[in-house]
């Protein structure tokens, strides 16, 4: 039900293109133009930053299938790959972001055996990883080089507009990524070792090569995320920045809009992070109920997220 | 130092055995993971500290009630949850976002009425002398607990090798679908062993305000990750594993405590990632099983 299906009408493969094309330049007018009419940029910020995380969690676990639990511990991350490249570096802003991105794919490049599982396996022990990632962070053996639990302070190097801008660029570029892999023979490889991974390798994908890949590209998009977001605050803690809701409000975006499309992470960061704002900031606990209840239902009753309910029809969903 | 750990290890490794062995039968028998583990043990704390603070009730007293009560919870649960997951299309996944849905559910209703303050039970609650034990003193409360959970473990081992229905686990835990072929009644099994599964976690739970110090209601996913490792590291399905798991875990947490101590938290985690990369199939385990 996730796989688009392929003809070889070209009218019909033209207005697929149109419609998938249509999505980043949207994604882009909108928060371009938002700011302009709504105030409150730190809510369109971080709303960007969750379809970004969003997305990232879809790569994995709509592509390959595996739950990322841990996933906050890339976003940490990145935000301090980015901090220690200002102030111990002092490299300007928009570099140190690159550098927190970058030193997420090393560290998920360390993690890379943690492939070799699978299901509630894999899910359970990313969770560890972030938290021995957050445990390190913090511990006041490394003060001087991350300040321990201190957290940062960036104060010096604060600049929202532009961390606001380069945040929409890599929101942007993260679902033209997602639309090329899955609209390409890669995605398609990466779907079917998902199914079943020994079809696939006896079909000939590299499916080691192809999992890992898709396991950099989607820490490299958690770290960019991570690293704006620190920069955006500029004041920010261990517990902030590694802080388990942020992986698991990214995969209930993800699970509610639905995996394995490009819209779903989209639409479900719009109207579950809108209603985050409705009710989660005075009464978190209420929301938590909220989401909680809606992934029982969505388990029960609509594994493939919203999104689910207009393909049931036989229409085209990007 | 080296004794008073090793021997506070083992106190602290048979309760955590205990604390994980639900999730391991619910592991064991049905193939799935029960993310709301930890919840069900923090939940089990509260009704230990409520009975003790609002009606004086000793928590030897609630054990029995919250073993009962979470008996009950569990089968409620279990009708309207399982038995539609088990015909979908990928039930292994499906069902640990399903109880991680639960998690949440409860950790949001455990704010809801008790708040976000960490709370807790006296230490001298089961009474003010202490064990003496080669040369150092350990708290009676820390060694009640353990005795307490060695009997469980005890009871829930003479339960699946000695009863007619612990056969019938063992065989469901073999093979699921020779069990159904032979006539086993596998539905009614599953509903009794998820059943017993939260119910114990609930009355470790009870228990556990006094060995892990204090509860709040976000506790439940670290608790989680910990009956994880300790199930992972003593083979899934395998009851007399989880008390070798406890013990592994305690007795390192103990050490780490007494001469790493700022590192100690790391612990489970790191036990954890060993554990899965070095040794998937646990150390008593024949074979993984793939969830």
């Amino acid at each position: 039900m996730f796989n688009p299906q392929w003809d070889t009408n070209t009218p019909n493969r033209l207005r697929r293109r149109l419609v998938n094309g249509v999505i980043p330049v949207l994604l882009l007018a909108g928060f371009s133009v938002s700011p302009l009419v709504y105030a409150n940029q730190a809510i369109l910020f971080q709303m960007m930053a969750f379809m970004a995380l969003a997305q990232g969690v879809n790569l994995l676990y709509g592509f390959t299938g595996y739950l990322p639990f841990g996933y906050v511990g890339f976003f940490g991350i990145g935000a301090y790959g980015m901090a220690i490249s200002i102030q111990l570096l002092h490299f300007p802003g928009i570099l140190a972001v690159i550098i927190g991105g970058l030193l997420s794919s090393v560290i998920a490049m360390a993690f890379l055996p943690l492939l070799r599982l699978s299901g509630a396996y894999f899910a359970i022990s990313s969770l560890a990883a972030a938290e021995v990632l957050s445990h390190i962070v913090s511990n006041s053996a490394f003060i001087h080089i991350t300040n321990g639990p201190y957290g940062e302070q960036l104060t010096q190097s604060y600049h929202p507009l532009t961390s606001y801008v380069v945040m929409v660029i890599v929101l942007v570029l993260t679902t033209v990524v997602v639309i090329f892999i899955r609209n390409r023979p890669f995605g398609r490889a990466l779907m079917a070792i998902r199914e079943d991974p020994v079809s696939a390798a006896m079909a000939g994908i590299s499916v080691v090569r192809a999992r890992s890949v898709v396991w950099l590209l989607s820490a490299l998009i958690a770290g960019l995320t991570g690293a704006l977001f620190g920069w955006h605050m500029s004041v920010f803690y261990p517990s902030t920045v590694f802080d388990l809701n942020i992986s698991i409000l990214a995969i209930v975006f993800t699970l509610f809009g639905g995996y394995g499309t490009v819209t779903g992470p989209v639409l479900g960061s719009i109207v579950l992070y809108g209603l985050y704002n409705a009710i989660g900031i005075s009464d978190p606990q209420y929301f938590q109920l909220i989401y909680g209840l809606l992934i029982i239902a969505l388990v029960l009753f609509l594994p493939g997220g919203i999104i689910s309910l207009i393909q049931r029809r036989g229409n085209y969903v990007p | 130092m080296f004794a008073y750990s090793l021997i506070s290890g083992i106190l602290f490794g048979i309760f955590f055995g205990f604390m994980a062995l639900g999730l391991n039968l619910i592991f064991g028998v049905m193939e799935m993971v029960n993310l709301a583990h930890g919840d069900f043990v923090v939940l089990g704390g509260y009704v230990g500290i409520t009975a003790l603070n609002s009606w004086h009730i000793n928590p030897l007293v609630s054990l029995i009630f919250a073993l009962l009560l979470f008996f009950v919870v569990g089968l409620g649960l279990f009708f309207p949850l399982v038995p539609r997951l088990s015909h979908s299309r990928d039930p292994e996944m499906l069902s640990l976002i399903l109880f991680f849905g639960l998690s949440q559910v409860l950790e949001a209703l455990m704010e809801i009425k008790f708040g976000v303050n960490p709370e807790s039970l006296p230490l001298s609650v089961f009474g003010n002398s202490s064990w003496h034990f080669l040369g150092q003193s350990y708290q009676i409360s820390w060694v009640v607990s353990a005795l307490i959970s060695l009997l469980m473990i005890l009871l829930t081992y003479v339960f699946l090798y000695y009863t007619p229905m612990g056969r019938a686990v063992r065989a469901v835990m073999g093979n699921r679908e020779e069990a159904r072929a032979t006539g086993l009644p596998v539905k009614r099994t599953s509903a009794i062993i998820f059943a017993i599964g939260i119910a114990l976690a609930a009355m470790s739970g009870v228990l556990s305000p006094l060995m892990i110090g204090s509860i709040d209601p976000t506790s439940g996913l670290g608790l989680t990750t910990i009956a994880f490792a300790i199930v992972v590291i003593g083979s899934l399905g395998n009851p007399l594993g989880s008390v070798l798991g406890g013990l592994v875990y305690g007795i390192s947490l103990m050490l780490m405590q007494t001469y790493l101590s700022s590192w100690s938290v790391l612990v489970p985690y790191l036990l954890l990632l060993i554990i899965v990369l070095v040794r998937p199939s646990g150390l008593l385990g024949k074979g993984v099983r793939h969830v």
